[in-house]
């Protein structure tokens, strides 16, 4: 059952990563990258990650994506953006990048289980201390205990980057010329 | 007794598809009535009769409206983008019918075959399923606005798109307060600690209860806030160009979504299926097996669950949500529409800023009563009802600004002659 489950939201979310780049209309691709951004939480939670696939389709799927589609179809982007695409000397670029992620997937896959990802994956001790905080603290506390105890420099400086991207696209959405009376 | 016998894979199976069959039936049930409920309630408030001809005071009007809408014609613009206008109202329904899902209805019924929650999923993230689902509501309203090719309906999905994303802020805000008292997400650990305080929430967390109902009615665009539809200025809004069964589809989700709200009303705010005054039906799953509370040494007090118990619970519950299903269809037909300008003003200037403060608030006073080392109790919930009743005060005195409280004595001086003649601009 849950590999039949895996296969299906696999298949949806790699389905609709290609759907992506290959739609014909913004609203369309748009739409398929919900498909994956939810079916990406299905695989979430078939790995018990609850709260991140709650998280995953509160955040992706049912904010950033619903202001994705309000500028979309506020600036009305019908026409065929082909024409708009050129493929220069950077295009060489993003075959090295596809080229070098793949590998490490091809690796990940292939090789044996302990190796992947640092061994993380395979070790039970971690998987059962995962356990064990889920049991105590809830499937939410048990994110947020590390969160705020041993990362919080982390999660505070993450916090201060968000802010300085705020004020970032505020002063680039500024019409120009008006700056000293607003 | 407190032991606990675990179900089978078999009947857990067995059961889970029952309870969805059943919750998905009356949740329908109920909507259909909401369509004849809101028609009735709206008509006695303009002094008028209502729906009243199709079977004793009206009963059979959701099925003859069934009826015809099923076989009207379906209409499908010519300039519409097809496959979006007919996808939007599937995407409108389907998350409207399953955020019902982790609400607990009532107490845990003993069967045979072991004792089942009487909720369909009691998922670990609890409320966040709501939220999340809920909040892929919106696709369905913007892509139907945009497929119909209307600009009515076109300026209806825009609303509804910045509407909802400004009110998820406020409606999360609003709910942390509660989850802070609850100290977990899932819905079935609210009712327990409700139980436990002795105290309905809406006491100790009387501002959030007013956040939370203010949001919930923006999101799910219920007059005062109903700017996608608005008919004085969009017609109908995104749901202009539908006809016959996909219209009818916007407004089940409409309702299912108000069931939903109201249902959340009354578990996280009146105690889910908690009967007041009585602790004879505290319940809760507990690794030693159901339990009823701590006694003075933190031993578990174990407790039987029993079928009256159920069914008692299951009509506190009804009384509940059906309470704040009329406060809805109440509310509608006594306010008028705010300026969409308002709507914006009032969820990122007002509800925001306040409900963000609040939680510093509560979270502050808990952080003082656990460190004088108040019980979880009576005590700790008076001093939270306090706390929370001063502010509500201040900020229904602040957010008011004399235009309510006071209006109504400005009214009366004005409508002396002298200054009707004065307003009017006359000579007396």
């Amino acid at each position: 059952m849950t590999d039949a489950l895996f296969v299906l939201f696999a298949v949806v979310s790699v389905g609709g990563a290609v759907g992506v780049v290959t739609g014909r209309s913004p609203v369309a691709s748009l739409l398929f990258m919900v498909a994956t951004l939810a079916s990406l939480a299905g695989i979430y939670v078939l790995l018990e990650a609850h709260f991140l696939a709650a998280i995953q389709v509160l955040v992706y799927a049912g904010a950033i994506m619903v202001l994705f589609l309000f500028v979309i179809m506020l600036l009305n982007l019908g026409h065929d953006y082909r024409a708009d695409l050129r493929f220069g000397s950077w295009s060489l670029l993003s075959v090295v990048v596809v080229g070098l992620t793949a590998s490490v997937l091809v690796q990940g896959i292939t090789g044996s289980e302990a190796d992947a990802f640092g061994g993380h994956l395979a070790d039970p001790a971690a998987a059962a201390a995962i356990d064990l905080a889920v049991a105590e603290k809830g499937a939410v506390g048990a994110i947020a205990d590390p969160l705020f105890t041993d990362y919080v420099v982390a999660f505070e400086v993450i916090g201060l980057l968000l802010l300085v991207a705020i004020v970032a696209a505020v002063v680039l959405a500024k019409p120009r010329g008006r700056s000293e009376d607003a | 007794m407190g032991e606990m016998q675990e179900l089978t894979t078999f009947w857990f199976v067995t059961i889970a598809a029952i309870k969805v069959v059943a919750v998905f039936t009356v949740l329908m049930v109920v909507v259909a009535y909401m369509t004849l409920a809101e028609r009735r309630v709206s008509a006695f408030i303009q002094d008028r009769l209502g729906p009243n001809r199709v079977g004793p005071f009206g009963l059979l009007q959701p099925i003859a409206d069934g009826i015809k809408n099923i076989i009207k014609e379906e209409t499908m613009p010519g300039t519409a983008a097809k496959f979006y206008f007919v996808l939007g109202p599937a995407l409108a329904i389907m998350p409207a019918v399953v955020t019902i899902a982790v609400i607990p209805f009532a107490a845990p019924l003993p069967t045979p075959v072991g004792t089942v929650d009487m909720v369909v999923a009691d998922v670990p993230i609890g409320v966040l399923y709501i939220l999340a689902l809920s909040s892929l509501a919106v696709y369905g309203v913007v892509l139907s606005g945009w497929a119909s090719n209307n600009k009515y309906a076109f300026l209806g999905g825009l609303r509804a798109s910045a509407q909802m994303i400004s009110y998820e802020v406020a409606l999360g805000l609003s709910l942390i307060a509660v989850l802070l008292l609850v100290g977990n997400v899932t819905l079935t650990e609210a009712v327990w600690r409700q139980q436990q305080l002795g105290l309905w929430f809406v006491f100790p967390l009387s501002l959030a209860f007013i956040f939370f109902l203010i949001s919930a009615l923006a999101e799910t665009n219920r007059l005062p806030f109903d700017m996608p539809e608005a008919e004085s200025e969009l017609i109908t809004g995104y749901h202009t160009e539908y006809s016959a069964m996909k219209f009818s589809m916007f407004f089940i989700a409409e309702y299912a979504h108000v069931v939903t709200a109201s249902a959340l009303l009354a578990t996280l705010f009146l105690g889910g299926w908690d009967i007041p005054f009585w602790t004879g039906d505290d319940i809760f799953r507990h690794e030693s097996g159901w339990i009823r509370g701590f006694d003075e040494a933190g031993a578990p007090i174990p407790a039987t669950p029993s079928v009256l118990i159920t069914l008692l619970t299951l009509a506190a519950f009804s009384v509940k949500t059906g309470f704040f299903l009329l406060l809805y269809i109440w509310i509608r037909w006594t306010l008028p529409r705010f300026r969409y300008d308002q709507v914006m003003h009032l969820g990122w200037k007002v509800l925001l800023p306040s409900s963000l403060g609040y939680i510093m608030l509560i979270a502050g006073t808990m952080l003082v009563l656990d460190q004088l080392g108040i019980p979880f109790g009576i005590l700790y919930g008076g001093v939270l009802t306090v706390v929370s009743g001063i502010t509500t005060l201040a900020f229904l005195f602040f957010v008011d600004r004399d235009r309510v409280i006071a209006g109504a004595h400005r009214r009366r001086v004005a409508r002396s002659p002298a200054a009707d003649a004065d307003a009017l601009g006359l000579d007396c």
